[in-house]
């Protein structure tokens, strides 16, 4: 193996080759700033778990001031935009059109029962299961109205009130639990993950497929002056598009900033240079454009995207995944830029991230470099 | 004809086959996703660790916290004294929510005053928050119940609940039918993309153009391997989530078939597109990432579209994952039928249609 001897004249002069081929091939440009905006406009407003406005059959065949009651109660909440059905046959052909989310039904003694005995009345809430997340919340939401109409009713009819315990909640962070301020930091996350690797990983490959990388190495430029003049070049592209996302998620987004720009900028440094080796190590290994590509989306976009707790919560997982995400260098990025945007600086959270991250960066450079160097031997 | 046009095909297929890597990249990557990522997407969130702040010493409210804890969602983690130890438990995310019941708490009940309980929610994962703060009502709502029965007080209602297609509620059945198209799509819309852009790159294009074959069955010769992969890699992933997950599949498998057929020409059909556009193959990659990441984000996958702004809706209509996600997670659960996927065929073949000939048209200019 040779010895790592660095000049900074011939780093620089690579410095200056790559840059020059930067501003020469569009598409390094094209991934670094225009890739970001793209996708955080387009997705930043795209991921919401909120529902609103849930289209929600209400089917009515009892048709007296009561069951009118409930029918009120579902209008007033702001969860639902509730259709009235004569009978429950109109309502299943709409949830199979997929028209409503949901249904409840009052029979035709409803009013009657309701009046009459000791024996509550049953009303069923029908609800399409296929997206099994939003049909609980969407329950949730139905029983919600029910027990704010059967509260009313009870103190109307001058019953002495029972107090109920309730609950109030509070956000902290991010007190109006406006998605964009959880959604964008995640975004910012998975967009810095995916422009480290590709710049890397296709533009390698490219030198590799064409020849080029040959090329250089006629050059008396050392293997690792090599690497490092790339690693270089990419992160100052690299850095430049987590300002424009960052730019972007406060001032378009207004999704507010706590943090420290000094912490931001030390943790994303960390974190770039993970998704730039790993982004080597990929073009290195496939040396062709096809795999490359292939090889960056599956181990950047979508494990970003399911287990660094971007969208699903990582302590929920089984163990075992909770392990595999622990090998996921965004899961930390994720957490870090979230605790940054919306709770501050706090060490606490951030040390062990910054500590995971920096071992990751050290292991992928040290692999990149080696499997770089054996490679061209 | 169609013997030039199957020479091709075979052709395209062993490019694609006898390089190792590129076989591995096809085989291993979704298997692997499949498996992790099926455990991984769920939304039922458990063992959160809760923090509690009581300042009531009476019975209500220890009866209350036995409620807590005995739910497998919450698990508590620690007792806090004072609002200051709470407030550095939070933001260091030792906890995820904190319980408070203030001192006059079990008095309150008692006597009939109205009582409240706050729950404190770290708000950095709002979607977990959302979530949790469900659970919490759910538990408070049947100790409401409860005091009520035995005050002898009926709230006069019982609800029954009914969820159709998957009465547990299981993320998985909702998932991985949305997974086994996601998957589908990647591999499908790279290889087309790709193909085009790498043969133009190296040169080997024009080779293929002064064989006899037409620019027509040059283009059926392209759409032909992506067409066959994802179909095949479909199937494979459906059978994974069927045999190995218990995801239930009642639908029938001629509509299933019918819709990854035209659900993977209109990925193919945009890959063309992308390809004829691009000049290299750098340039055709960046266009599959640009158009893949939001298409899966707006799809409809892992968030409902209702809940999107108006304008991001409208751009979902041009999604053709958003159509395929309607009619595979039709057949997996719901044994849709032919009349009510309908539409989202239609949308689909539309997409299809307008790609393909797009793409056409610009490979017929590129030539001339």
């Amino acid at each position: 193996m040779s010895v790592v001897a660095i000049s900074p004249a011939r780093l620089l002069g690579l410095l200056r080759k790559e840059f020059l081929q930067i501003v020469r091939d569009p598409s390094s440009i094209l991934i670094a700033l225009v890739m970001p905006i793209v996708l955080l406009l387009l997705n930043g407003y795209g991921i919401s778990l909120d529902a609103r406005d849930v289209p929600f059959g209400v089917v009515d065949e009892n048709r007296t001031v009561e069951s009118a009651g409930l029918y009120q109660s579902f209008a007033n909440s702001p969860y639902f935009k509730p259709r009235l059905f004569q009978d429950s046959h109109a309502a299943e052909a709409a949830l199979l059109r997929r028209d409503i989310d949901g249904y409840l039904v009052l029979r035709g003694d409803f009013s009657r029962r309701l009046s009459g005995g000791n024996q509550p009345v049953q009303i069923a809430i029908v609800v399409n299961g296929v997206d099994a997340n939003n049909a609980r919340i969407v329950t949730g939401y139905a029983e919600g109205a029910v027990a704010i109409w059967a509260a009313g009713r009870l103190a109307e009819r001058g019953t002495r009130f029972h107090p109920a315990v309730s609950v109030e909640n509070r956000y902290w962070f991010n007190p109006e639990l406006r998605s964009a301020n959880f959604i964008v930091p995640g975004l910012i996350a998975l967009i810095m993950t995916m422009i480290g690797a590709l710049l890397t990983a296709l533009v390698v490959a490219r030198e590799w497929e064409r020849g080029t990388m040959e090329a250089i190495m006629v050059s008396p430029a050392t293997k690792t002056e090599i690497v490092l003049g790339k690693l270089l070049a990419y992160f100052v592209l690299g850095m430049a598009s987590l300002a424009v996302s960052v730019g972007l998620g406060i001032f378009l987004f207004q999704v507010p900033f706590r943090g420290s720009f000094g912490a931001l900028i030390l943790i994303s440094a960390v974190f770039l240079l993970v998704s730039l080796a790993m982004g080597l190590l990929i073009s290195t290994t496939a040396r062709n454009q096809f795999v490359a590509a292939q090889a960056a989306f599956l181990t950047t976009f979508m494990p970003t995207m399911i287990l660094s707790g971007l969208l699903f919560d990582i302590e929920s997982m089984p163990g075992w995944v909770q392990g595999v995400t622990r090998l996921i260098a965004a899961r930390y990025y994720v957490s870090s830029l979230q605790t940054l945007f919306l709770a501050g600086t706090v060490w606490p959270v951030l040390l062990p991230s910054l500590g995971a991250l920096a071992l990751f960066a050290a292991v992928f450079l040290g692999l990149a470099l080696r499997r770089t160097r054996r490679s061209l031997e | 004809m169609w013997r030039r046009i199957r020479a091709l095909i075979v052709k395209e297929l062993l490019a694609l086959w006898k390089d190792r890597k590129t076989r591995y990249v096809l085989i291993a990557p979704p298997i692997i996703q499949m498996i992790l990522f099926a455990n991984a997407a769920t939304y039922e969130v458990t063992g959160v660790a809760l923090g509690v702040w009581n300042e009531d010493r009476a019975h209500l409210s220890a009866e209350l916290l036995h409620r807590f804890e005995d739910s497998a969602a919450f698990k508590r983690v620690a007792n806090f004294e004072d609002p200051a130890a709470v407030a550095a438990a939070i933001s260091a995310e030792q906890v995820k929510a904190v319980l408070h019941i203030g001192p006059t708490f079990s008095a309150d009940v008692l006597a009939g005053r109205p009582a409240t309980i706050q729950l404190l929610l770290d708000g950095r994962r709002s979607n977990t928050a959302l979530i949790v703060q469900g659970y919490a009502a759910e538990i408070v709502d049947g100790f409401n119940r409860e005091r009520l029965m035995a005050a002898g007080i009926g709230s006069g209602v019982a609800l029954e609940n009914r969820a159709w297609f998957n009465p547990n509620f299981e993320s998985k059945w909702f998932i991985l039918p949305g997974l086994t198209v996601i998957l589908t799509t990647v591999a499908s819309l790279l290889i087309t993309a790709l193909s085009v852009a790498r043969e133009r790159e190296l040169g080997t294009f024009e080779q293929l153009l002064v064989t006899p074959l037409r620019p027509m069955e040059i283009l059926i010769g392209k759409t032909a391997p992506g067409l066959i992969v994802g179909f095949v890699e479909a199937n494979v992933i459906a059978a994974i989530a069927v045999y190995g997950y218990g995801v239930p599949f009642i639908g029938q498998i001629l509509l299933f078939h019918a819709a990854i057929t035209i659900f993977v020409l209109s990925a193919i059909g945009i890959g063309l597109v992308i390809s004829s556009i691009a000049k290299t193959q750098q340039q055709s990659i960046l266009g599959v990432f640009l158009f893949l990441s939001p298409a899966i984000i707006l799809s409809g996958f892992a968030t409902p579209i209702a809940n999107m702004p108006r304008w991001s809706q409208l751009i979902t209509y041009v999604d053709p994952i958003r159509y395929m996600l309607v009619v595979a997670r039709g057949v997996f659960l719901q044994d849709i039928s032919w009349a009510l996927a309908l539409d989202q065929l239609a949308a689909m073949a539309a997409i299809a249609a307008v790609t393909l000939s797009y793409a056409t048209w610009l490979f017929r200019r590129k030539l001339q």
